[in-house]
């Protein structure tokens, strides 16, 4: 941040300051928290640590009290989760919020249909939707035609992903997305999000299991107690590190590990 | 005919290789439950997906359609004379049908949605009384062209009062319909007694407008122009079904195989051509009455409408969302609530459209109005037809084919010398079974997710 490199080396989102309450409940503390481009993001912490209030309020769910959200360098204000859509922030949430009794080509359109002569253009919509599941190299989907309620849970995974994806977003948020899967479902997630990273695109994913997180991320973020305690590239964190800031905020462990960056 | 037959071959070569390169996972199990026409490339292939598919328990309009063929043959062998299935009687059974048709096709609106309208049965006769009344020549002596979309308006402005309250007071539609069902009873009550008709303003009478509704159940197009009119309709579905599947096929997006097109195609043609030689016998007693009645082509106007919309607009795909799943298309966007509240409006729209039929039929209006069995029947129809109760699935098609099953059970025992009370008890027993199958393919299709 001293450099004055303009977009090369800034991160993408950078939350500054970041203050929620809910009644007596304070649910985050100031916290800072960046994401870069090409990058997998993993946010950790206990339950009740904040990272769900943290990332509702990046998606424009809730509205922070206090605080400041720069986009590309430039502050912004995300009110509303269409605000979020227009930046290109898109958020998977972990119930997926897809219509079993629909398709995959509606669900991945459902609310931005293709129209034609006032009429739904399924052509281009199939087209459009096989397109962006085959540069996900989600090959294992029979048919764009499948109702959604025939897919396993891996397969519901890749189309929600693939349905916030195709909206030239920059940012993917994903919460607890391997949590109901199985061992070759969860492979298939986590090969997902890196050609998600690879093709440019910041991935923040929300996390409980470390398998998962040293396996995909390339930073890890730290929540304990509605503070950020520990920020830093995966590759100097361990897993017993990621435990211990999880659970104690990080007071046991040797401060000399330097700043957050 | 080449054409089909070499087709299939050809193309299941491709679906060969296909399935060769596809990963283990997306092995059999899935077949169950996927429409049978996304994966099969020919005929064969479709109709063992199929056959996965009603194993499965979800066998779309088969079920109906083969219920319907049953009861015609078996009504065909037991009714006196065997008077089933001749001309006379047929005309007279839609006739019988199509009121319950036309309610049926507006419940689906709101069935999709996971509610339910029960006020149907008397908004559709008040919106009726309106018409009625606005043309009689001794009172207002209104136009017919300007009585019958008041009265429409009417339904639809009753229906979006509804919707409103539902959505905004985030009450049951189930209590809010139930009371409109008896506020809408005794608003009819009320207007019928409005003029010097002792409560039964009449359509026979002397007057153009009077006639032109009376009309609408009991005319017929002239029979050569029925002919030509079912083979444009004809020519017109086909051609487009036609060019809309081989303009998929060549841009290869899922499609069903050429013979599956060519045979669908087939099938509307027979039940047109089926429809209109039965409509062009002479059921007079004496004189000349033949040709299709003009309510058939208000059913099938309904259909055709109603159909494009739900299925091919936005507005449409948001009230299968919404029966699918509230959460995910209130996250997309959809205003949920709107949606909703148009919702019940045309359910109560297309419910006017039954009144108008009903007093056509009746020749006026009475306060003999069986409204809440109606609204029963309605229902019974919608999901005997195959719309879920439980939201989400459901076709406008449904609403017809369900309505002439409630109308064969009806003309079929009336054949029979059973009364009203059989009537009651043999339909009672149909809605419980086909409740039983929407049931049952619902937990066969969970069950069949859950297991892989």
């Amino acid at each position: 941040m001293s450099t004055n490199t303009p977009t090369a080396d800034q991160p993408l989102l950078q939350v500054r300051g970041l203050d929620k309450h809910f009644g007596a409940v304070q649910a985050l503390t100031g916290v800072d928290f960046d994401v870069s481009r090409g990058q997998v993001t993993a946010l950790c912490g206990d339950n009740g640590a904040g990272k769900s209030v943290l990332i509702r309020c990046i998606a424009g769910i809730h509205q922070p009290d206090r605080g400041t959200i720069l986009w590309e360098g430039h502050p912004v204000h995300i009110h509303t989760p269409r605000d979020a859509s227009r930046l290109g922030i898109e958020t998977v949430y972990q119930d997926l919020a897809l219509a079993d009794n629909l398709d995959i080509v509606q669900n991945m359109f459902l609310g931005r249909e293709r129209l034609r002569h006032r009429l739904l253009d399924e052509d281009e919509m199939e087209r459009l939707a096989a397109e962006v599941l085959s540069n996900l190299r989600v090959t294992t989907v029979r048919s764009v035609r499948q109702p959604v309620a025939s897919l396993s849970g891996g397969q519901r995974q890749s189309v929600a992903v693939a349905k916030a994806v195709m909206w030239h977003s920059k940012l993917v948020i994903m919460d607890e997305p391997t949590a109901a899967l199985g061992v070759v479902q969860t492979r298939m997630v986590l090969d997902l999000m890196r050609r998600l990273r690879d093709s440019g695109l910041a991935v923040v994913v929300i996390s409980h299991n470390l398998n998962d997180v040293f396996e995909v991320a390339d930073r890890i973020a730290v929540l304990y107690l509605g503070r950020m305690v520990v920020q830093a590239p995966a590759a100097e964190m361990d897993r017993q590190r990621v435990v211990e800031y999880m659970t104690t905020g990080g007071q046991t462990v040797a401060a000399a590990q330097g700043p957050s960056r | 005919m080449t054409d089909v037959r070499n087709d299939p071959a050809a193309t299941s070569g491709s679906g060969d290789l296909d399935t060769e390169l596809m990963p283990e996972l997306a092995a059999a199990a899935a077949e169950a439950v996927i429409p049978p026409e996304i994966v099969a490339q020919s005929m064969g292939q479709y109709l063992h997906g199929w056959w996965t598919r009603v194993r499965g328990g979800d066998s779309g309009i088969l079920p109906v359609i083969g219920a319907l063929l049953v009861l015609g043959v078996v009504f065909q062998i037991v009714s006196p004379g065997h008077v089933f299935l001749t001309a006379d009687n047929f005309v007279n059974l839609l006739q019988q049908s199509a009121v319950y048709m036309v309610l049926a096709m507006a419940e689906v609106f709101v069935l999709l949605l996971g509610e339910i309208d029960l006020s149907i049965g008397f908004v559709g006769p008040l919106a009726a009384v309106i018409a009625v009344q606005l043309v009689q020549p001794a009172t207002s002596n209104w136009a017919w062209w300007l009585a019958i979309p008041v009265a429409l308006i009417a339904g639809a402005a009753w229906g979006a009062i509804q919707g409103t309250i539902i959505t905004r007071l985030r009450l049951p539609s189930f209590i809010v319909t139930l009371a409109g069902l008896l506020i809408a009873n005794g608003v009819m009550l009320f207007i019928l007694l409005i003029g010097p008709f002792s409560g039964y303003p009449l359509l026979t009478g002397p007057s153009h407008n009077q006639t032109m509704l009376h009309n609408l159940m009991n005319a017929s197009i002239d029979t050569a122009v029925s002919w030509v009119l079912m083979a444009v309709l004809v020519a017109a579905t086909g051609i487009f079904m036609w060019l809309r599947d081989s303009r998929r096929r060549r841009h290869g997006l899922v499609a069903p195989p050429p013979s599956l097109t060519l045979l669908k195609v087939a099938f509307i043609a027979v039940v047109g051509v089926i429809l209109v030689a039965i409509c062009s016998v002479n059921r007079a007693i004496n004189g000349n009455i033949s040709g299709v009645p003009w309510f058939v082509f208000v059913v099938l106007a309904v259909l055709a409408f109603w159909t494009v919309l739900l299925e091919r607009t936005r507005f449409g795909r948001y009230i299968y969302a919404i029966g699918g799943n509230p959460e995910s298309a209130r996250r997309a966007g959809v205003n949920l609530a709107r949606v909703r509240t148009i919702a019940f409006a045309l359910c109560s729209f297309t419910a006017a459209i039954a009144g108008l039929l009903y007093a056509s039929r009746l020749d006026g209006m009475s306060n003999n109005v069986q409204g809440g069995q109606d609204t029963l029947y309605a229902v019974a129809a919608a999901v005997i037809g195959g719309t879920s109760l439980f939201g989400g699935r459901g076709r406008v098609l449904h609403g017809v084919l369900g309505g002439l099953v409630i109308g064969v059970i009806y003309n079929g025992l009336f054949l029979l010398g059973l009364d009203v009370k059989w009537q009651y008890i043999v339909t009672g027993f149909v809605l419980l079974a086909s409740l039983t199958i929407d049931s049952l393919s619902r937990r066969g299709a969970t069950t069949g997710v859950s297991t892989h």
